[in-house]
């Protein structure tokens, strides 16, 4: 069925879908009409589970980590300084390995104070091992929001599915509802390896030392070193389970096939922009225009942003002369990070780094800064005759 | 693509009349409908606008109208705050709730359709102030892209429980008692 809402309708109906069993979640604009659906669903049962008000983000994640390692499916959503509230328990999941999903409607982060949309907020959070999408449209908000408890089940590691606030968590779209039948053959029920039982009392995550030892049942254990290189691992192998369940998705619903990067106008491109969210889409009406003034431009979408995709991102960039990478984030005091990330994957995956295209990192939509796609345009017309003026912030006024 | 931008003041409903029509229009085949609301600090009162863009095919441009095709005005005193014209394209509309006369504006020759939404409003039965459901039948009495009765149809869905049969009126009698002109 189609039906036209807002993104954070479309996340709502995501966790529904999805069977989730505990919901926990402090409100902040952009996100706060999603959970207020939830409860809404809770409230008049159309969904089954346990909706639990908190007093603050970080205990809303606790709950979180608490029903999930109780074996529930549990779901919380955020945006900016929640999120950043949140962070030493957005650590603590992931370490913990439990397969918690999270929606993330993008905000600045203060201060200033700001609500309006950029990336900061989820980009900050690149180093806590949370698995990282970014969703384009609101038809990949609830399909990503599907995908994201079947990655985050099959690799023990927490998903977070990041959408720009207001942008798309309020806009109104046209999207596809999956039928719950058809979901419930993607998505099975949560049987977790290892839950809490009261009859068998443990201890999770106690302090672990430095070193190897001799647990308690007599065999070796692994220190704090194995268990964090074992989440590495499982990590870069999670980009081969994105794609794995993004097929599987695509062949049950004939939607996907674009886990990892989206491009549009690629294969004979000579230059290519790389962004992420929904600026990705306004982007292809640019090149498209761009385009018919004879320039080979395209877009690279980066869906997948941890893992990161680096071998899926140099090979779309690798005949390119010149790449432009437009962020809504930065790492400050260098750069932003995805246009670090992108250098990083080119120098390892590109054969002949003699032929390396040139990579220019943009700076747009810094809180909430309407992003104008005549500025776009204007700016990459710029860039491909050898020159951005300013900073390579587009729009900015000093 | 048909572009139409909403202005009104924060709690007045632009953003709900936009949407009512966003779902109209994507119910009768325009499966690219898409309302962007644009938020300030969301002040009652405050100017506020959104963005309705109807096509069949997927709109992928997200940012706001620049070049209206039809601009919305639910409040007349908007106008002297607001540049609300800017941006309109030629032979485009203007759709304005104001108790005057279209001779009355000036909007320098373009295309313009008045009706006291307010008055009629009230007289329909809503509290005062309520517009939003007014300045729908002014814009269908205009511009032709939705059936008025599925637009209706729409307006009863949106405030079943809230006066849904006082909101369908105040659209019905708004339609018919707007008048068009060039102002």
């Amino acid at each position: 069925m189609h039906i036209i809402e807002t993104g954070n309708v479309a996340a709502a109906l995501g966790v529904q879908l999805a069977g989730v069993q505990v919901v926990a979640a402090y409100p902040i604009t952009p996100q706060t009409p999603l959970t207020e659906k939830l409860s809404e669903l809770i409230e008049a049962g159309e969904m089954d589970a346990r909706y639990v008000p908190v007093e603050s983000e970080h205990s809303a994640l606790a709950v979180c980590i608490g029903a999930s390692s109780a074996g529930a499916r549990a779901f919380t959503a955020t945006s900016a300084n929640g999120l950043l509230y949140m962070h030493e328990q957005v650590h603590w999941a992931a370490g913990a390995r439990l397969p918690i999903v999270m929606c993330v409607a993008n905000r600045a982060v203060g201060a200033p104070w700001n609500i309006w949309n950029d990336h900061q907020d989820s980009i900050s959070q690149r180093d806590t091992g949370w698995i990282q999408i970014y969703s384009c449209d609101h038809q990949q908000i609830i399909d990503d929001t599907l995908k994201a408890f079947r990655v985050a089940e099959t690799t023990s590691i927490p998903v977070m599915v990041c959408y720009d606030g207001y942008l798309l968590s309020h806009t109104y779209m046209p999207f596809a509802v999956p039928e719950q039948e058809m979901v419930a053959r993607f998505l099975p029920p949560f049987h977790p390896s290892y839950a809490l039982d009261p009859d068998a009392p443990a201890n999770l995550n106690t302090v672990t030392l430095p070193e190897i030892r001799m647990d308690v049942h007599g065999e070796m254990a692994h220190g704090y070193m194995e268990i964090r290189y074992l989440l590495q691992e499982d990590l870069r192998n999670a980009v081969q389970v994105v794609e794995e369940t993004d097929a599987a998705f695509q062949e049950l619903f004939g939607r996907g096939g674009v886990p990892l990067v989206e491009p549009y106008r690629c294969d004979d491109a000579e230059y290519v922009v790389v962004a992420m969210g929904s600026l990705t889409y306004q982007l292809w009406d640019v090149i498209d225009a761009l385009r018919t003034e004879g320039h080979k431009v395209g877009v690279l979408g980066v869906r997948l942003y941890r893992p990161f995709p680096d071998a899926a991102v140099a090979a779309a960039l690798q005949g390119a002369r010149g790449v432009f990478v437009m962020e809504k984030a930065l790492s400050y005091g260098y750069e932003g990070a995805l246009c670090s990330d992108l250098k990083s994957a080119l120098y390892d995956h590109l054969p002949d780094k003699s032929r390396a295209p040139f990579v220019k990192g943009l700076v747009a939509g810094i809180g909430g800064r309407e992003i104008k796609t005549v500025d776009l345009t204007d700016a990459l017309r710029s860039g491909l005759a050898g020159s951005i003026p300013g900073p390579g912030w587009i729009g900015i006024r000093l | 693509m048909t572009e139409i931008r909403w202005h009104g003041r924060g709690g007045q409903g632009a953003i709900t009349a936009s949407r009512i029509v966003a779902t109209a229009a994507f119910k009768h085949g325009y499966t690219g409908a898409v309302m962007i609301p644009t938020f300030g600090t969301e002040r009652r009162g405050a100017p506020i606008f959104s963005s309705l863009k109807i096509a069949r095919e997927k709109i992928r441009d997200l940012s706001p109208i620049e070049t209206p095709d039809v601009v919305v005005v639910l409040d007349h005193l908007l106008l002297d705050e607001v540049d609300v014209a800017k941006g309109l394209k030629a032979g485009g509309l203007i759709v304005l709730n104001t108790p005057k006369p279209v001779t009355a504006c000036d909007f320098g020759g373009v295309r313009l359709a008045v009706a006291d939404v307010s008055a009629l409003s009230v007289e329909a039965g809503l509290p005062q102030g309520r517009v939003n459901s007014g300045i729908i039948g002014v814009l269908c009495r205009a511009f032709d892209i939705v059936p008025f009765a599925s637009v209706l149809e729409e307006i009863e869905a949106e405030f079943s429980g809230k006066k849904p049969a006082a909101n369908v009126e105040a659209a019905r009698l708004a339609y018919e008692h707007t008048t068009v002109g060039v102002a």
